[in-house]
């Protein structure tokens, strides 16, 4: 089987050779130098959105399923400098659906392979990979690029690019940067388009993702039915009894364990279907991949991406929901940013104070403030608190600090101010003079 | 572009400086400990005033089946948080239906029912609730909760005697009197 698979691939590039020869280039043009019923008032058709489009830098983050999609449909549509961020290496399951991977590829990073493949495949684009976590890389470097889109399957990766991008939005338009944001989960997805600081943003809508499947843990304990109860009692219930560190989820000895654990458990209660793949999805939380569903979703952000970058025709206002579990079904909608959204709908405050302001002072200077109107505020760096309110033994920890001054508890950090007064927080910039 | 960049423009321009960033799971932590309200039964504790993603929670029940006794237990907030629960464990081994013997806790707020709107202060009082009205139907130590359901004058002794550092059914159990 893996035989023949090869030979297809190692045959495919010839075919495609041969049909770049009579492949229109220029596909785009029609859409970006004509305008039609549709195009937005503000667009002036013309070659030169052409030029500006294969200028632009745009960001891809993951290089899965997803990204694979959107690595491919970008380099098709226009965009000739895309950079894209992995911290994977290939593993021979992503070879059904990551189709820029061969079975020779894995163990190497994702990024870098998948780079060298459009690279070699379509002309005139240029992919630049990196390999790493996206909270390697610091704000000015994400500030090169104009455009991101993120095709990731990690929540808490997908928060803090949300929240990066919106702290970078300042006071020259060149700092706001869309972002598209696809997702699946089995025949499920959606794609959105977030404006930082203007549209609802990932956190405002954290409520609305699915809860993960979790079971009671009086069922798991005593009452199992499921494969899952069974699995689920080895890892959270077994494991800490004979271990004392974390399982490693993906390390083959730790999952037979469970997996074994989980059998045994299963057979004493008559329930059929533990096995070690089952045991590897549950302790992992993973929601089987539907290459259909991520194609859908990589196509919908990926003309949201066209569309945004050149303003052809009006882009997606801001949320598609895809669904085809029972039929295909999509369902778009504008999702409200929230007002107390802990991202977005943070104030900004700059303070000027003098250098002998002491953080005492610089609480009094708060509360006398109209705009901000809070009573009774906590202050916290993103790593140090600098006077806790509440609860009473962060107060007393904390106490100490009022006489210190601002200047050298706060350093070059941003202040974090939390009060019953405020929708959420307040973000403040201490300059001190 | 230019569309996004006038409506940047029709907004006022907020000075937004580049710096370390404070993760929105420690946003969160921070508004819901300044929000904190607990009655004089329940106490926190940080062994590090910097780090408020880990901490302890005392509880001293003032009246059910384990008055006279305190319950310690430990928080971990990860930075899921609050799409996921924190991560909630009985520091002590106590004789309780819903508390096993390595401190895993039954309360459905901590699992199956958790939800991003509900706040630590949520589970906090979930948690001392546990000690009011210990649930027989939810057992993680099925002894305890059949003696519950079974005999409740044996329960209370059990109990007692448990919270004394006693042994129950060959099992002991910490010392959790408040001295
Ligand atoms: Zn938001």
């Amino acid at each position: 089987m893996h035989e023949l698979h090869d030979q297809i691939w190692t045959s495919l590039p010839n075919l495609f050779s041969t049909m770049t020869a009579v492949r229109n280039p220029y596909s785009i043009s029609p859409v970006l130098t004509t305008s039609g019923p549709f195009s937005d008032e503000e667009f002036a058709p013309s070659p030169d959105v052409i030029t500006a489009l294969a200028d632009m830098s745009i960001l891809v983050i993951g290089a899965g399923g997803l990204g694979c999609e959107i690595l491919k449909n970008l380099a098709l549509s226009g965009f000739k400098k895309i950079h894209v961020i992995d911290m994977d290496t290939i593993d021979i399951s992503n070879l059904n659906r990551q189709f820029l991977f061969r079975p020779s590829d894995v163990g190497k990073p994702k990024s870098e392979v998948a780079a060298e493949f459009i690279n070699r495949r379509v002309a005139g684009v240029h992919v630049t990979p990196h390999f790493g976590k996206i909270q390697d890389f610091d704000n000015d470097f994400y500030m090169q690029f104009t455009l991101v889109v993120c095709g990731l399957d990690s929540i808490e990766a997908r928060r803090w690019i949300n929240a990066t991008l919106v702290g970078l939005v300042g006071d020259s338009p060149e700092t706001l940067k869309p972002l598209i944001d696809g997702g699946t989960e089995g025949f499920k997805g959606q794609s959105r388009v977030i404006l930082p600081t203007i549209t609802s943003c990932y956190e405002c809508s954290l409520d609305m993702l699915t809860p993960q499947t979790t079971f009671p843990m009086c069922t798991i304990a005593n009452t199992p039915r499921l494969p899952e109860h069974c699995i689920e009692w080895a890892s959270v219930l077994e494991w800490p009894k004979h271990f004392d560190r974390k399982a490693d989820n993906d390390d083959v000895e730790d999952v037979t364990w469970i997996f074994e654990q989980a059998r045994a458990r299963a057979e004493q209660f008559g329930i059929e279907g533990v096995t070690y793949q089952l045991t590897q999805g549950v302790i992992k939380n993973i929601i089987p991949a539907i290459a259909s569903t991520n194609a859908i979703i990589a196509a919908s952000s990926c003309n949201e991406a066209f569309k945004v970058a050149t303003t052809c025709v009006p882009f997606l206002n801001n949320y598609m929901m895809y669904s085809g579990n029972n039929s295909v079904y999509t369902y778009t909608f504008q999702h409200q940013k929230r007002p107390d959204c802990p991202v977005c709908g943070v104030q900004v405050l700059r303070l000027a104070v003098p250098k002998s302001t002491t953080l005492e002072n610089l609480i009094e200077r708060l509360k006398e403030n109209p705009a901000t109107k809070v009573k009774n505020p906590s202050l916290r760096t993103a790593s140090k608190s600098l006077y806790m309110a509440s609860p009473k033994e962060l107060e007393e920890m904390t106490r100490g600090n009022l006489v210190k001054l601002v200047g050298e508890l706060v350093g070059e950090e941003e202040v974090t101010v939390t009060d019953e007064a405020l929708p959420f927080s307040l973000r403040l910039v201490v300059d001190v003079e | 572009m230019l569309k996004i960049w006038s409506m940047k423009e029709k907004q006022a321009a907020e000075g937004g400086s580049a710096k370390k960033k404070v993760t929105a799971a420690q946003l969160r932590v921070q508004k819901d400990l300044s929000e904190l309200s607990l009655p004089s039964t329940m106490k926190t504790h940080f062994p590090s005033a910097e780090d408020i993603m880990n901490f302890e929670l005392t509880v001293r029940p003032d009246e059910g089946f384990y008055q006279g006794g305190e319950f310690r237990f430990s928080f971990y907030v990860n930075p899921n948080f609050p799409h996921e629960p924190p991560k909630v464990k009985c520091l002590q081994k106590v004789y309780h239906p819903n508390i096993d013997l390595e401190g895993n806790v039954c309360l459905n707020i901590l699992r199956e029912d958790w939800k991003p709107v509900l706040s630590l202060n949520a589970v906090m009082i979930g948690l001392q609730y546990l000690f009011l009205e210990p649930n027989a139907s939810d057992p993680l130590n099925k002894d305890a909760a059949h003696q519950m359901t079974a005999n409740r004058e044996e329960f209370k002794r059990n109990v007692k005697h448990s919270m004394a550092g006693g042994s129950v059914a060959g099992e002991r159990f910490d010392c959790v009197l408040i001295k």
